[in-house]
């Protein structure tokens, strides 16, 4: 088997295994109190460390580039209440226009 | 948002519906990712057997660049794993979703992604299955055709960079975060999430940020409301 092969099948693999460890080991059995109220805190928590890291993060360094453009606008459009997509695009148009002027 | 503010139960249909412009801009960059592990030397059919089985752009974006340098077998599946090591507390935060046997469960959640995920957040912690599932359903077709056209016309294709899609997606998760905020305990252990990532982006592998964050959720062993 050659290099490539084997990192997609250990790669593809592992992230199945990944993805599957709450649905297969926990399933919809009910979890103690204590549990759930840490596991409840899960969203907010990895969406915010995911607003930080696709913004500013780099490959073991913080780059600070047109994405932060990008997400001031989306963060401008969503206080205005504007829907999803709309935050969506606004950012796109945002961080393409910031990466020209810079 | 339309995801957290429908009134009524959600339907499959809801939930393809709020994937269809993250798909866009996830179609792109499959497509990217297509292009460049084509230009690393990984051949037309790997690629999409990738984008199939492992369904992560970060991941994938990884291994493709390790190996077009020649980084090594152990050192791209690391940084992979690494990557994807997220995928263990998203997938808790969502285990009570998914029924039935194992296999089945298996499958279904194979259709966890970043977005899906978070498009299905109805607030206070809750997430809804058929919000999760339409969305995945809709994001797998448009990462794996993407990937498919990447691979085979990719140079046709312009950089997703350029277009702005890599700020996007962090403003999608900014969007899907504010109304989860309202309890001021979420409010702290977000903020505290948020930084712990930010102290260890220059100090840690890439990937290893975002688990490391999930610690702020122990504040929620604390008593006391929300």
């Amino acid at each position: 088997m050659s290099a490539v092969w084997l990192v997609v099948l250990v790669v593809g693999a592992a992230t199945a295994a990944l993805k599957a460890t709450g649905p297969v080991l926990l399933g919809d059995r009910e979890l103690p109190e204590p549990v759930a109220r840490v596991v409840g805190l899960l969203g907010p928590v990895l969406l915010s460390a995911l607003v930080v890291t696709q913004t500013v993060g780099g490959d073991n360094e913080l780059v600070l580039d047109a994405r932060l453009a990008g997400v001031g606008a989306g963060a401008a459009a969503i206080a205005a209440r504007a829907p999803l997509p709309a935050v969506v695009v606004v950012a796109a148009l945002a961080t393409a226009l910031a990466r020209l002027v810079l | 948002m339309s995801s957290p503010d429908l009134a009524s139960e959600p339907r499959y249909r809801d939930g393809m519906r709020a994937a269809i412009a993250v798909a866009a801009t996830v179609w792109f960059f499959g497509a990217s990712f297509g292009l460049l592990a084509r230009a690393a030397g990984m051949g037309v059919l790997a690629p999409m057997v990738l984008s199939a089985t492992t369904f992560a752009g970060s991941a994938q974006f990884a291994v493709s660049s390790i190996l077009g340098v020649g980084g090594g077998t152990f050192a791209a599946i690391t940084a992979a794993v690494l990557l994807n090591a997220r995928y263990a507390p998203i997938s808790i935060s969502v285990a009570r979703l998914f029924h039935g046997g194992r296999l089945r469960r298996l499958l279904e959640s194979q259709l966890i992604v970043d977005e899906s995920w978070a498009l299905s957040s109805r607030g206070q912690g809750r997430f809804d299955r058929r919000l999760l599932l339409g969305a995945g359903v809709v994001l797998y077709a448009a990462w794996v055709s993407g990937t498919a056209v990447g691979v085979l016309a990719g140079d046709a294709l312009g950089d997703p960079r350029s277009l702005g899609l890599d700020g996007a997606f962090p403003a999608l998760f900014l969007a899907l975060l504010v109304p989860q905020l309202r309890a001021p305990r979420a409010l702290l252990a977000a903020l505290v999430g948020g930084a712990i990532a930010l102290v260890l982006i220059p100090v840690t592998p890439p990937g290893t940020p975002i688990v490391a964050a999930s610690a702020a959720c122990l504040l929620g062993l604390r008593r006391g409301d929300a």
